[in-house]
């Protein structure tokens, strides 16, 4: 079982910078056709300053993290038995091509349900930009799934 | 570009325009495996993927994920888009031909003005891949 003292852990934040052009290979990839996405003028005449950052991408820029196995190695966790049970996005603000973001994980909420065969660990992430405003709020719960005994 | 449906006119069973995606290709997963950051090799190494014991590589759940939120950015401009929550329900194979679905649940007259969308990605039988809610706020 995950030591649930794990809950309530905050981990160090970090900032990542948004790349115009990760953008693009994004919209390409998921396949995206509006202009907003993609090209700078359509984006300014929608009334972005440069280009948006789409709300999933929030979970991408969140993978930027320095060490990216860090929540994993605290909890302790086996990357195989790990599984992506729920991913939530709070939205208060776009925001944009080169804005430096910056990104304060927790651990909220550590719970098994089927008599401890499966485990949940909750994370909220805070996504501020360099004013301080907040910008979004992630919300991971992660399955993870222990052998029977 | 994208401008807001009339609050007053929406209905609660109204349907969002749907998004058809072709099969699903390994060269989507590949593309989504770079422009994600997410690495993982299960979803773009076939070798890595049976070893794990699965029958092939499949889709990022995130990915399904990036779909349902092109419906909602295809339906109201992002600013309107106040919540967005996934829930991940089956895998998406190689191959399948994934629709997104999505429509009116709720609409809320208080300030700001406001509806639920439930939103759905399922393959061509009907089965459902991911599970979402979204909230719409009207300024």
């Amino acid at each position: 079982m995950i030591d649930r003292r794990h809950i309530g852990t905050a981990f160090a934040p970090f900032t990542v910078s948004v790349d115009a052009g990760r953008l693009r290979f994004f919209a390409r990839a998921t396949g995206q056709t509006n202009p907003v996405y993609t090209d700078d003028d359509a984006a300014r005449a929608a009334g972005h300053p440069a280009l948006p950052v789409p709300p999933t991408f929030l979970f991408c820029l969140e993978m930027e993290a320095p060490n990216p196995a860090a929540i994993r190695e605290t909890l302790g966790l086996d990357y195989s038995r790990i599984l992506h049970g729920e991913q939530g996005f709070t939205l208060h603000r776009t925001a944009h091509a080169g804005d430096r973001l910056t990104f304060r994980q927790r651990i909220t909420d550590i719970y098994d349900k089927k008599h401890g065969a499966l485990e949940f660990i909750v994370r909220l992430t805070e996504v501020s930009d360099a004013l301080g405003n907040a910008v979004a709020e992630l919300r991971c719960v992660t399955v993870y799934r222990n052998p029977a005994p | 570009m994208t401008t807001l449906p009339d609050w007053h006119s929406l209905q609660v069973g109204d349907a969002l325009p749907t998004l058809h995606l072709p099969p699903l290709t390994r060269l989507t997963l590949a593309l989504y495996c770079g422009a994600s950051g997410d690495h993982n090799p299960i979803h773009v190494d076939s070798d890595f993927a049976k070893a794990a014991g699965m029958p092939d590589v499949f889709a990022h759940g995130m990915l399904s994920a990036a779909w349902l939120a092109r419906v909602l950015t295809d339906w109201v401009p992002q600013s309107a888009i106040r919540s967005l929550d996934v829930r991940f329900v089956a895998i998406t194979q190689v191959g399948e031909r994934i629709s997104c679905t999505g429509r009116v649940t709720e609409k809320l007259d208080l300030p700001p003005r406001s509806a639920r969308v439930q939103l759905q990605t399922a393959n061509a039988e009907g089965v459902v891949k991911l599970s979402a809610e979204a909230l719409i706020a009207w300024p």
